[in-house]
């Protein structure tokens, strides 16, 4: 396999808040990595460093928090190494990203012609004329019916639904190789959300792009991703293709989110999962979850487990994932 | 299974509450009202001479002492009735002041108790005065001030009324709007299903609830009120002589800016902005710790 | 849009008639109207003919009904000083406010917008900073003291700027300075918080995930949207300038309408006073009611719905 798009070695970012009092491990110690026209889920509870692992590899984190340590490699060039005026230039054409809430994502006072059209124009050099025609393309091509006249309009006019296609058009823009889209469905109806994670598949296989999808609903990581990362207080506690985790969750964060996912038609109760997600500022000794875990053990407690290979490309942090595999070694 | 540990608080390097106390102080703004403050309450004590009367053996117009033809016995200098300046400013402290802080009183009771009748009785009360309101906010402050000063005649106490008057409208929009969101949070309508008084909600729950507001509305708009109130004196229709007051000096020193007589302007509006300063950060200060959201501003 | 018109307006004539009848109220309400339409120094007998002259001698309701219709038909009485109807002095001098009103919002404009964009993109920078303390002044200064300060340090001392009276461009400076500190302070505060606000909000995010250059996310996407409410702000404040400069006018000796006001106070020439602050009442509801109209038919949502 050749070399992959995306690789994060041991990304560590935290945010230093009280005149550096008080220090937030939002990441700590992620690796992963994505392959060209994969399709990455990124899952977990809201804090857990999903949005901080992303906002890392695009270079806008807030000016409280930095990467401390790790490597974000894109095509093999460190990012994290880059000045800011290369990262600029990735963003919006090598990497693009789509946000959660297509109410605010647009500039009211500029029409929507100007927004999609921008990184054509400052990434892609594209001038009138081709650009027009490079904006009614992006604006089909995310299924903007009349394109030609919807441009000219302003966000206002538009709904929700359809805001969040034209983020996706401005994503497109710029021609990327990887696109990371955190909870695009989440501000969406319910009837809405469907039709756009088909389209961003469908984009997907006509232009091969990589596809990061942040969310906390595992329904629509089953749909969409091949594999899936799921990250619990700043680390990936599980990650593997997503048919061999839903299918058998080595670790119990995992095997606790399935659980607490409503079976449609099922009558059992539902699970949740007890406790609350530790204070990144002061995370609790050895492994992070053990406070909540029901399976914990001594070791749990003290010593933080290493990832543990439990397939090919399948690997858990977990004691007990190291003991299973240990005994089957053995037996 | 042990359960997560709970955060510590937080702590700073100041164990000590009473420190820490003292170390939230506005420092600043507290530091130049006192001066003015004692000012006015110890006048009569502080003031080297009586600021009506002519300081005996003094020239007219001397300058600042530090300058050549200055003396040490009238420190700030003289006027054209060869009165001393510094005991002028030192009373007129007394009026700024106090008509400041009554004025702010009168518009403030005023207005809170209009903005909270208005609020929470709503109906015709709340049109009615919502009208008034935005009729007497169509009118600049200081023209409806002049109007009512002229028709009212002069003295101190009619000036206190009329800026009250002329400012309660400011405290009104806002304390309803306090109001209205007031009332729909849970105490009120508890104390209201439990069979209280309209007046004693009001009393008991609104009232408490909104003087925060109220406060630091005050402590942000006295400034303006002692401005108005030395704008007035320096048009004329202030309070009147003999009892000094900044905005007079400054009507009175005008006639010699013109011959460089520097000391007589300067000296009055400095005060007046010290002090206006001096509340503005105090202001400022008081908002921050009653609502730590209003930060970024 | 008819409705909204129509809504608009019928309000306007609420707030006339509360302002009116407050005017009215006043005069009366304290002692004796007589002596303060009389001219000074009026004995019994010109007392009693001022009282019948001005009908103060019937009801209350009878006199406000008067009162309403001579403002409406323009008389506003006359100035006992100029032997001039007083609405004839007051359009005679609302030029000259307006000239002075729309210098000082000029300067503000000039000092306060872009001193409040830059804090905020510099922001807790030293240009912050310094714009902070500016605002504080801005708001702790007395608009005629700064005034007089100015005529000591250019007109006495450096001798570079005339002390007052109308003439060119030298003559403006110092009061449209004066006049506007106060607001470009306010202006400053405004913009600096608008586009703090902007800055902070979703689709300057996406500005940057574009890979925007910084001068255009900042320009192109911050400034427009940071400028709206300041720019609201602003056209309601220079009505009231025109109507309230009159300590700077007098301070200045500019020849306005608050040059006027002061005239007539000085002199106890009463309908002058009163036909002033009634016209400018008037005058501040009128050009509001016209900025509310003028608004609505530029913005689409308002356009649209109502």
């Amino acid at each position: 396999m050749s070399t992959p798009l995306l690789e994060l070695r041991g990304l560590k970012t935290y945010y230093f808040t009280f005149g550096g009092g008080r220090v937030v491990k939002a990441v700590e110690d992620v690796s992963l990595t994505l392959n060209e026209g994969e399709t990455l889920g990124l899952v977990g509870e809201s804090g857990c460093g999903k949005t901080s692992t992303c906002l890392s590899i695009v270079g806008l984190l807030p000016p409280a928090a930095r990467v401390v340590g790790g490597e974000i490699r894109l095509a093999g060039t460190d990012l994290a190494k880059q000045s800011a005026r290369e990262m600029r230039r990735l963003r919006g054409s090598t990497i693009a990203m789509i946000l959660q809430d297509p109410m605010a994502s647009l500039n009211p006072l500029f029409s929507i012609y100007t927004q999609v059209a921008e990184p054509a124009y400052y990434h892609l050099g594209i001038r009138s004329r081709s650009l027009r025609r490079r904006v009614e393309e992006l604006l089909r091509a995310v299924r903007i019916p009349s394109p030609a006249v919807r441009m000219r309009g302003y966000p206002h006019q538009m709904s929700g639904g359809m805001r969040q296609r034209i983020v996706g058009a401005i994503a497109l823009a710029g021609g990327p190789k990887l696109i990371i889209a955190d909870e695009p469905t989440t501000n969406l109806d319910v009837t809405i959300q469907a039709q756009y994670l088909d389209l961003l598949k469908d984009i997907q296989q006509e232009t091969g792009v990589a596809l990061i999808f942040v969310t906390h609903n595992l329904g629509i990581v089953a749909k969409m991703c091949d594999r899936m990362a799921v990250m619990y207080a700043g680390r990936i506690v599980e990650m593997g293709s997503v048919r061999e985790l839903f299918g058998a969750p080595r670790h119990p964060y995992t095997r606790a989110l399935l659980g607490s996912m409503a079976k449609l038609g099922s009558k059992e109760p539902l699970y949740a999962i007890p406790g609350q997600p530790p204070d990144l500022a002061r995370p609790p000794p050895g492994c992070a979850f053990h406070p909540r875990c029901t399976d914990a053990v001594a070791r749990c407690a003290t010593q933080e487990p290493d990832d543990v290979a439990c397939g090919l490309n399948w690997t858990a942090r977990c004691w007990l994932a190291a003991q299973v595999l240990h005994d089957r070694a053995t037996a | 299974m042990s359960t997560t540990a709970l955060p510590r608080a937080i702590d700073f390097a100041a164990p000590n509450p009473l420190r820490r106390w003292l170390r939230d102080l506005p420092l600043l703004p507290l530091l130049i009202l006192l001066p003015f403050a004692l000012a006015a309450i110890f006048a009569p004590f502080i003031a080297p001479y009586d600021p009506t009367e002519p300081v005996p053996g003094a020239k007219v117009f001397a300058p600042p002492f530090w300058m050549p033809d200055g003396n040490a016995a009238t420190l700030l200098g003289t006027d054209f009735q060869s009165r001393d300046l510094l005991s002028r400013l030192i009373y007129g402290a007394r009026v700024s002041l106090i008509v400041g802080l009554m004025g702010t009183v009168v518009a403030g009771s005023l207005g809170t108790a209009f903005g909270i009748l208005s609020g929470y009785i709503g109906g015709w009360v709340d049109q009615l005065i919502m009208r008034v309101t935005d009729a007497w906010l169509a009118l600049p402050a200081l023209v409806f001030a002049i109007f009512l000063a002229t028709v009212a005649g002069p003295s101190m106490w009619n000036i206190v009324i009329i800026l009250g008057l002329v400012y309660w409208t400011r405290y009104a929009r806002v304390i309803r709007g306090e109001v209205l969101s007031l009332r729909e949070r849970e105490f009120v309508q508890l104390a209201e299903i439990a069979g209280a008084s309209r007046l004693r909600v009001i009393v008991r729950h609104i009232l408490p609830n909104v003087l925060n507001t109220t406060m630091v509305l005050a402590s942000l708009t006295i400034g303006v009120v002692i401005i108005a109130e030395a704008s007035l004196s320096f048009l004329g229709v202030g309070v009147p002589p003999p009892e000094p007051a900044w905005g007079l000096m400054l009507s009175e020193a005008r006639s010699t800016l013109m011959a460089g007589k520097w000391w007589l302007t300067v000296f009055p509006g400095a005060c007046i902005l010290l002090v206006v300063l001096a509340t503005q950060l105090f202001g400022d200060w008081l908002r921050i710790r009653l609502d730590p959201q209003q930060r970024n501003l | 849009m008819p409705q909204f018109i129509i809504r608009r307006t019928s309000y306007s004539i609420i707030t006339l008639f509360i302002l009116s009848l407050t005017i009215f109220a006043v005069v009366r309400f304290t002692g004796d109207p007589a002596t303060l339409m009389a001219e000074p120094g009026a004995r019994a007998e010109d007392l009693a003919r001022v009282r019948a002259q001005w009908g103060l001698d019937r009801s209350w309701p009878v006199q406000y009904y008067q009162f309403v219709q001579n403002i409406l038909s323009g008389n506003l009485g006359i100035s006992f000083n100029y032997r001039m109807p007083v609405s004839e002095l007051y359009f005679e001098r609302l030029p000259n406010s307006l000239e002075l009103a729309f210098a000082a919002t000029l300067l503000s404009f000039l000092i306060g917008i872009p001193a409040g964009l830059l804090s905020a993109v510099r922001v807790d920078g030293v240009w912050d900073q310094t714009g902070k303390v500016v605002a504080l002044l801005g708001l702790s200064i007395p608009g005629f003291w700064l005034g007089l300060v100015l005529i000591l340090v250019f007109s006495v001392y450096l001798e570079w700027l005339p002390t007052g009276g109308k003439g060119d461009w030298r003559n403006l400076l110092m009061p449209a300075l004066a006049l506007g500190w106060y607001f470009a302070a306010s202006l400053l505060r405004l913009t600096r918080s608008s586009m703090l606000e902007v800055m902070r909000s979703e689709y300057i995010k996406l500005a940057r995930l574009k890979g925007l250059p910084g001068y255009v996310v900042i320009a192109k996407h911050g400034f427009k949207n940071a400028l709206v409410p300041v720019l609201t702000l602003a056209g309601v404040n220079l009505v009231v300038m025109v109507n309230a400069a009159v300590i700077i006018e007098v301070v200045f000796a500019w020849p306005g309408i608050g040059r006027l006001l002061f005239e007539g106070i000085f002199q106890r020439d009463f309908p002058l006073v009163q036909g002033i602050v009634v016209l400018a009442g008037v005058m501040i509801v009128f050009v509001n009611l016209l900025i509310d109209i003028l608004y609505a038919y530029i913005d689409p949502r308002i356009r649209l719905t109502r």
